[in-house]
């Protein structure tokens, strides 16, 4: 540390700049023990009021003060499985595409263009995922769907378009962005005398990048996913716009269900009672500890790639 | 068994052709599907706007002019004030990783804690913001709203000033100390030049972010059909306006919403893609 190495020791202006600064890092830690003993705090009437049953429970009475987040949490995992069955692949070739075949001329504007997708706000996957993709989905891709696969539960029941498998759809087209972003730059780390070590032996290009990239990379790859699994998880608008808000645990996807997300976005302004209010806050900080449990372990795989890496990413 | 022929077997040749058009598929895929947005997006929009749209209040469905000239300036001073009070925090926050506590402990714990709080749901800041400012004053307010876009911006700046300042070379830093400067000159005068186009391109980027949020606002700042005049009450903002607009029977509300959908998509995606071709012109 360099502590006081400048000409002027002690000088006044210095001893403000540390504290502002100080100040500050102290206000960004505030804010995340802030955040959980707040909502801790307010999430606590209901926490007494109902237990360990809020989270095994599906009622949601608020007439009856009957709260249960069993078919939030069942939504909200629904969805996020959807978007990352449907992310993680594409985001794993195109970002092969991006690093290993696109000549830099092309990579540039695809990357540009799917980096786009992510700067687009949540509201608007929303309006066009309710007046737009859902009725498609209706139309077109749940009756097919039916028709095949209508024999699981899954895919049976009327093609209504809003539902979870929409919803999840939508979510994985948010995600892959993030996705894509840290494989690629995962990707473009491997050395390239691994991979030429790799063709010298004969490999083709898909051998090379699934027996050497893949593996060389394993550990950012996998904080990838957790990245994108912290974004699906949190995601409101865009689901609360098309899910359908239900209150019920359905096993088919078609089938309208709810998240926590939603379940807040709908709800909050409506709860009068303070056990209610309580019992949403409470639902809240279901998705805090699932968001932070997943936030941890991507950044742990995240720095273990990039200590491997020596720096980058 | 193969390491002698010259060239790769059909079936791993055709695996590695199926791979390659797969992944020039999911490529236009993604781009397919950007396009259809925004083509959406803007033949649905474009037919909303016109000078009411901007200039004229809120009117109840079926009654006219109508336009939204209280939520785009509601928007535009919550963003306006959230920016006053997240980019000097960050950027003091970033300072202190990079210049002040350069690769102690506390710097890396700190630096994992703004890690995870960007990936903290917007809907629950907005949460935490509504427990904090909303419920002991017992009323929405626009502050609250700010206060939760500030959140939400707050670590995603204060990472970018790290990251940032930690490019800029050693070797500048000490010439400046070497000339007497005190601390807080060198990093002010100096180090923060140098890192200013990448700062910029990155708090502008945040805002874009924060200026297109929605869920935070549900909680804080709620809605309002009146031009806001003070910030201590709910205001009007076009996020929440979309929400409660679509979620409406009423076609001219749906085709107002639209609208404003049109108004966010072309400003956000504007400004981000003019902060980042603007860098990049710099950087070359």
């Amino acid at each position: 540390m360099k502590r006081n190495n400048g000409a002027a020791p002690g000088s006044p202006g210095d001893a403000i700049y540390i504290a502002l600064t100080r100040g500050a890092v102290a206000l960004m830690v505030l804010l995340g023990v802030g955040i959980v003993l707040s909502l801790t705090l307010n999430a606590w009437p209901s926490i007494r009021e109902t237990g360990a049953r809020f989270l095994v429970s599906a009622a949601w009475n608020p007439v009856t003060h009957d709260y249960g987040a069993l078919s939030s949490i069942s939504g909200t995992i629904a969805s996020t499985l959807i978007a990352m069955v449907i992310a993680v692949p594409l985001s794993l070739v195109i970002a092969f595409f991006l690093v290993e075949l696109a000549h830099p001329l092309v990579a540039r504007p695809v990357s540009y263009a799917v980096e786009l997708l992510a700067a687009i706000p949540s509201i608007i996957y929303g309006m066009w995922g309710l007046f737009v993709f859902a009725p498609f989905m209706a139309d077109h891709v749940q009756p097919a769907l039916g028709q095949i696969l209508g024999f699981l539960p899954l895919f049976s029941g009327p093609p209504m378009g809003i539902g979870v498998l929409t919803s999840g759809i939508i979510l994985s087209l948010m995600v892959l962005p993030f996705i894509t972003a840290v494989m690629r730059d995962v990707f473009s780390m491997v050395p390239g005398v691994v991979k030429e070590a790799a063709f010298g032996m004969g490999s083709t290009t898909l051998e090379t990048a699934w027996k050497v990239t893949v593996q060389y990379g394993f550990s950012g790859l996998v904080g990838a996913v957790f990245l994108g699994l912290g974004r699906a998880v949190g995601e409101t608008m865009a689901v609360t716009f098309v899910i359908g808000n239900a209150h019920r645990l359905s096993p088919s996807l078609f089938a309208p269900g709810n998240t926590i997300a939603s379940t807040l976005a709908n709800e909050f302004t409506e709860a009068s009672e303070p056990l209610y209010l309580s019992a949403l806050i409470e639902l809240g900080l279901v998705l805090f500890v699932m968001t932070l449990i997943i936030q941890v372990l991507a950044q742990l795989w995240i720095d273990r790639a990039r200590k491997k890496a020596g720096g980058g990413l | 068994m193969n390491a002698l022929r010259p060239r790769p077997s059909t079936g791993r040749r055709m695996a590695d052709q199926s791979v390659r058009i797969l992944a020039v598929g999911a490529s236009l895929l993604g781009i397919f599907f950007l396009a259809w947005i925004l083509l959406e997006v803007s033949r649905r929009g474009i037919g909303a706007v016109n000078w009411d749209f901007f200039f004229a209040p809120p009117a109840p469905p079926g009654f006219a002019p109508a336009g939204l000239s209280a939520p785009i300036v509601g928007t535009l001073l919550m963003t306006g004030l959230s920016v006053l009070i997240g980019v000097p925090v960050g950027v003091l926050s970033g300072v202190f990783l990079s210049e002040v506590a350069r690769g102690t402990r506390l710097a890396a714990g700190v630096r994992f804690c703004i890690n995870v709080l960007m990936g903290v749901p917007s809907i629950i800041m907005g949460l935490f913001v509504y427990t904090i400012l909303v419920l002991p004053l017992g009323q929405f307010s626009g502050f609250a709203g700010a206060v939760s876009l500030a959140v939400i911006m707050l670590p995603v700046v204060a990472r970018t000033t790290d990251d940032m300042l930690t490019l800029v070379p050693n070797a500048l830093r000490e010439s400046a100390l070497a000339l007497g400067a005190p601390r807080w000159r060198v990093t002010f005068d100096v180090v923060l030049r140098a890192a200013k186009t990448g700062m910029i391109t990155g708090v502008v980027l945040a805002i874009a972010r924060v200026s297109g949020e929605t869920a935070p606002l549900l909680f804080t700042s709620l809605n309002s059909v009146y031009m806001p005049t003070s910030l201590a009450e709910p205001t009007s903002n076009l996020t929440v306006t979309i929400f409660n607009y679509a979620m409406s029977p009423y076609a001219d509300w749906q085709q107002m919403a639209w609208g404003a959908s049109l108004l966010i998509t072309v400003s956000v995606l504007g400004v981000t893609i003019f902060a980042r071709t603007a860098f990049r012109e710099r950087t070359k």
